[in-house]
């Protein structure tokens, strides 16, 4: 084996050096997310065929969701993202409380996004039979489009249960973050799961400003008022 | 380049500290992390699949001796095509090359140590094994019939076997291709060798990377299908059921998207290993390095624009006809590219006969005869009378068995001495390269005629006057059946019995001929600086040794 | 050796090939079209592939190794070459291109006189309906060299309808209706197969088609049936389910009037505008949501489940023969 001098803590021996191992890495994070974009894609292919086919039926199903808690989770998750440029901000200048104390922040507005969804959203759609397969009611006032309105709720709750998962993936690699920068992991020379993570995290929010509109906003809506 | 300090020829096979005898035990080969020895994980895994699809194969055409079914309940063959097509493409094609020489070779061509994350490696391995017990799972609990393309509504309303089983198996197993598609883009991107810049790579490297893109790009697609397929037979929501207002032909849409590039993940590593065997065994440049390489990339973009060729006659717009027609003719040209460049590398070389060589010119060959019949099928006219038919099922074998099984075969030859430090018996190997060929051309040619008189697949049974060529096949998966159990005896046998073989037995340039064979974990002890083209064996001399 | 044996067996083959038997019986007007195609493409795979193999062969014996420290030159780059195998290649593909779509723009567009026939499959068996009433089961009787239309439609999964010897081939749809065409030109008795994957008995869903002489024909239609035409059973079909009710001949009613009104162009509520053939109307009867017109208050019910798919096609003959009654009453 060649003498090496030590590496700084995080090096991976089939690596030459960090810098390969930092752009390895990025480049790794960058290409999982287009299969995550080719893996999205083909849901919202077919969301927007059956939009197209079933317009009335798709307007139906839009205005029975909550469009204030979708937009209540939007502004959660844009923050969220904030905070956690923050966090690897916090990183490339040292400072490690406040690397702590914005992962965590980031983990809260998470839960935060996930708890609105399951329990506002989720929960009293479910309460209301809107769930496909849970029994699910077609409302006589739907009239001759009711038939197609499960179709609505399908893709809606199979993009944002998609999307959920995710996002618990991402709470799960924040939480590792957390302690290995509580541990004083990260330092300005490396940082790069935070990085690594951080894009993960805001192709998860970019996916969900996707959602937002396509999902909550069709055919026109004001909060507040009637269509 | 750098020999090895000791005469291998004379000390006992394997006796340097090398990858396979680093360390010992069941744990420190279900949790390495070295790419060589996941490759031989999935070695096992992929050869395993091979025969359990491949005995699904004999029992098909032994019923169809008979033009009543010689064998089985029609029930039954419908789930012996169905679980042959789903784990030879899934379990065994799409893995076959990428997986075990991709993983064993790609670090080494590089002069890398190993692959960018060989944690996700091993990750890849255990969700292909996972994805292939749920699919052994659907066999085993009475099988599935839906044919392996999963057609709609059959498969979501219809169908009464383990539809889903098989469908989870599928959609995990793809995980395991999008992860080693990621390492091998990283990888070749960022851990080059000094000196080893684009156009010095083997052209080996060109394939796994086109082929990459296509995983990369392709098999989340499948994925999210197939979850809709389940979801549909679960909660009967309506996605693909005309009967409550959804589209079948949306299916075939998700299903194609993928599953056409698919078929270059199957056939672009293949060309790959013809690129190392064809510059070995002429013991020259491969002529017209830039255009291979260059073809490798556009046959992996232009794949994914080609779906619609399998839907022509689903009632689709005579004008999106049209436009799949004629990317499904641009596609063929990079390929016919390959095989004219190819040809020319044996021009004025020193060819030699090994059994790899066997091999790969079978390919050429075969693949030159299936390449063609696909133009049958890019023509729209024709396509009309032979979509359906044995015409379809006889051009992909010749692509698949007789195209990428065969390269398969001619690399797992090639680069046997390097993976397991040991030589094979060269007669039996030749003896088994032709046993095969005939076996297959037996097999599949008569196909195309039984496609164009008519006969549809899927059959279970076929009126009378199909049976002569329908026999002749079956006398030709016997052979071919036997000439695939051949290699596997004699290369088990050489694992043990097998003589000790030097760093570069076939005197072939790349990196990885340059190490012991087998070579130590680390891969090389010092990382090489490259300073030649890829192949130039004009330049240098290379012993065989 | 290798190559030899692969092209003396591609030979042979290829011979072979011009034996009656191994060359299906071509029936139709287009038979002989695409059989033509067939073999020209049968020819370039055979000529390429006897080409490659033959120079791989002629490289192999005349650069075979003579010794183990032989160094053949480099022998470079050759774009000319290069340009010259890309090039024709591309020519030919193109070649082949136009004259296979010219070829399939033909046999997918049936002439406006065509004899209309229906078609509905289902697990596993066709059920064949003449618009005269005739019904027939896995039995297809056509006349000779007259065009005939075939609009089909499955019951439940994808099937597909194939008539090797006339070259056709079409899948069956659930929830739609696609169709083909074709002109017999020899009497006999041919092949109906399906063709594709449909369950359990998909190999036995096979039929025969008759194709007989034009009186031939009549005289089958004539004597085959006591039952009503296509167009009497819809009539039927459209009174008992109330369907009058709404569509009032003059107009009046909610519903637009059907007279005259297949082969128009009409606007739906989105705007669009819609051509009213066979697709629209079965659609008007199961998902009358989807083709709402702009005129009319969006009140139809859907009657799916209340017909089978060939009800629908007696419904859908029904309304197009009052497009005819229209024209024969302003004759008058």
């Amino acid at each position: 084996m060649t003498v090496h001098s030590a590496h700084p803590p995080g090096f991976a021996h089939q690596f030459e050096d960090m810098q390969q191992q930092r752009e390895a890495g990025s480049l790794g994070m960058w290409v999982f997310l287009l299969t995550e974009i080719m893996f999205f894609g083909g849901l919202f292919a077919g969301y927007i065929i059956y939009r197209a086919l079933y317009l009335p039926a798709f307007e139906i199903g839009s205005h029975l969701l909550e469009v204030q808690f979708g937009a209540l989770n939007t502004a959660v998750l844009i923050l969220s993202s904030l905070t956690m440029a923050l966090a690897i901000h916090s990183a490339q200048v040292g400072k490690r409380r406040a690397q702590v104390w914005f992962l965590i922040t980031t983990m809260i507005l998470g839960a935060a996004f996930l708890a609105i969804k399951f329990t506002f959203e989720w929960h009293h759609d479910y309460v209301e039979h809107l769930v496909p397969g849970f029994g699910f009611i077609i409302r006589p006032e739907w009239g001759a489009a009711g038939q197609h309105v499960p179709m609505f709720f399908c893709f809606y709750f199979f993009m944002t249960g998609l999307h959920a998962i995710h996002m618990i993936i991402g709470i799960g690699l924040l939480t590792v973050l957390t302690v290995m920068a509580h541990r004083g992991r990260f330092a300005p020379e490396y940082y790069a799961p935070l990085e690594v993570s951080g894009l993960y995290w805001h192709f998860v929010d970019i996916i969900w400003i996707f959602l937002f509109p396509l999902l909550y906003l069709i055919g026109g809506r004001y909060i507040g008022g009637g269509h | 380049m750098s020999t090895a300090t000791i005469d291998v020829h004379e000390a006992p096979a394997g006796s340097h500290v090398n990858y396979l005898n680093a360390k010992y035990g069941v744990k420190s080969w279900l949790l390495t992390t070295d790419h060589k020895r996941i490759a031989l994980l999935y070695l096992v895994s992929i050869t395993l699949m091979f025969f359990v699809g491949g005995f699904f194969a004999v029992l098909m055409r032994l019923h169809l001796i008979e033009p009543q079914g010689a064998l089985v309940q029609p029930e039954t063959y419908n789930k012996l095509f169905t679980m042959h097509g789903v784990i030879m493409v899934f379990f065994f094609l799409v893995p076959s090359i990428p997986a075990t020489l991709g993983n064993f070779l790609v670090p080494m061509m590089i002069g890398a140590r190993d692959l960018a994350f060989p944690r996700l490696n091993l990750l890849s391995w255990y969700i292909y094994v996972i994805g292939a017990c749920f699919t052994l799972y659907a066999v085993i609990s009475g099988g599935v019939d839906t044919g392996w393309t999963f057609y709609t509504p059959y498969s979501s309303s219809f169908s009464h076997t383990s539809v889903i089983p098989t469908a989870l198996g599928v959609f995990i197993t793809g995980f395991s291709s999008i992860l080693t598609g990621l390492n091998f883009v990283v990888t070749i991107h960022k851990m080059r060798a000094p000196g080893l810049t684009w156009f010095r790579l083997p052209l080996f490297i060109w394939a796994i990377y086109a082929t990459s893109i296509i995983f990369i790009l392709g098999t989340p697609v499948i994925a999210i299908t197939l979850f809709l397929l389940g979801l549909e037979r679960l909660l009967h929501i309506g996605i693909f059921d005309p009967a409550i207002g959804g589209d079948p032909i949306l299916f075939q849409h998700l299903f194609w998207f993928y599953s056409h590039p698919a078929v270059y993940i199957m056939i672009l590593p293949g060309m790959g290993v013809m690129s190392e065997l064809v510059t070995c065994f002429s013991r020259k440049k491969i002529f017209g390095y830039s255009f291979v390489a260059f073809s490798s990339l556009s046959i992996a973009i232009i794949s994914f624009l080609v779906w619609g060729h399998h839907m022509f006659v689903t009632g689709q717009s005579i004008y999106a006809g049209l436009i799949f027609s004629v990317l499904s003719f641009m596609v063929a040209i990079p390929s016919a590219v390959k095989v004219f460049n190819w040809t020319a590398t044996l021009y004025k070389g020193s060819i030699s006969y090994d059994a790899p060589m066997l091999y790969a010119l079978g390919f050429i060959g075969l693949f030159t005869m299936g390449g063609l019949t696909g133009l049958f099928l890019a023509s729209l006219a024709t396509d009309v009378h032979l979509n359906g038919t044995y015409f379809i099922v006889a051009h992909f074998h010749y692509i698949m068995v007789g195209g990428a099984v065969m390269a398969y075969l001619g690399g797992i030859h090639f680069w046997w001495p390097k993976i397991t430090g040991r030589l094979y018996p060269d007669g039996w190997a030749r003896f088994a390269a032709l046993v095969i060929f005939v076996g297959f051309n037996l097999t599949f040619f008569p196909q195309f005629m039984l496609g164009y008189l008519g006969m549809p697949r899927r059959f279970a049974v076929y009126p009378a006057e199909f049976q002569v060529l329908n026999v002749m096949s079956s006398a030709g998966a016997s052979i071919l059946g036997i000439g695939y159990l051949i290699p596997l005896i004699y290369l088990t046998w050489s694992m043990r019995y097998g003589p000790a073989a030097g760093p570069n037995p076939w005197g072939a340039k790349g990196l990885e001929w340059t190490t012991p064979s087998p070579p130590p974990t680390e891969n090389f002890e010092e990382i090489p600086v490259v300073t030649e083209d890829a192949y130039d064996y004009a330049h240098s001399t290379v012993t065989r040794g | 050796m290798i190559g030899s044996l692969q092209f003396g067996w591609n030979f042979l083959c290829f011979a072979a090939m011009q034996a009656p038997q191994l060359r299906p019986e071509a029936a139709s007007s287009i038979a002989e079209g695409v059989d033509h195609l067939y073999f020209a493409l049968t020819f370039i795979t055979l000529f390429f592939t006897f080409v490659i193999f033959s120079t791989i062969l002629f490289f192999m014996v005349k650069y075979r190794r003579r010794a183990e420290n032989e160094r053949p030159p480099d022998t470079g780059e050759h774009l000319g070459l290069e340009l010259a195998w890309t090039i024709i290649p591309t020519l030919i593909c193109a070649g082949l291109f136009v004259w296979a779509s010219s070829l399939y723009f033909e046999n997918s567009r049936p002439p406006s006189a065509s004899t209309e026939i229906f078609v509905i499959g289902k697990q596993w068996m066709w059920h064949i309906q003449h618009p005269e009433g005739v019904r027939e089961i896995n039995e297809l009787h056509v006349p000779l060299g007259v065009p005939v239309k075939l609009t089909m439609t499955s019951e439940d999964v994808i099937h597909d309808f194939y008539i090797p010897a006339f070259r056709v081939k079409k899948d069956v749809l659930p929830g739609r209706y696609t169709s083909l065409w074709f002109q017999a030109t020899k009497i006999g008795t041919y092949h109906l197969f399906c063709a594709q994957y449909c369950g359990a008995d998909h190999a036995e869903m096979l039929g025969w088609v008759y194709v007989m002489s034009p009186a031939d024909y009549e005289a089958w239609l004539a004597g085959g049936s006591t039952s009503q035409s296509m167009q009497q059973a819809g009539e039927a079909i459209f009174n008992k389910l109330g369907c009058a009710s709404c569509h009032l001949s003059d107009g009046t009613g909610r519903g637009p009037s059907l007279v005259g009104i297949y082969g128009k162009q009409e606007t739906l509520k989105s705007g669009d505008k819609r051509l009213v053939d066979e697709a629209f109307i079965r659609q008007a009867i199961v998902n009358p949501n989807s083709v709402a017109l702009q005129k009319y208050p969006a009140i139809m019910p859907t009657f799916q489940g209340q017909v089978n798919e060939e009800q629908v096609l007696q419904l859908v003959a029904y309304v197009k023969s009052l497009a005819s009654e229209e024209r024969k009453t302003d004759a008058k």
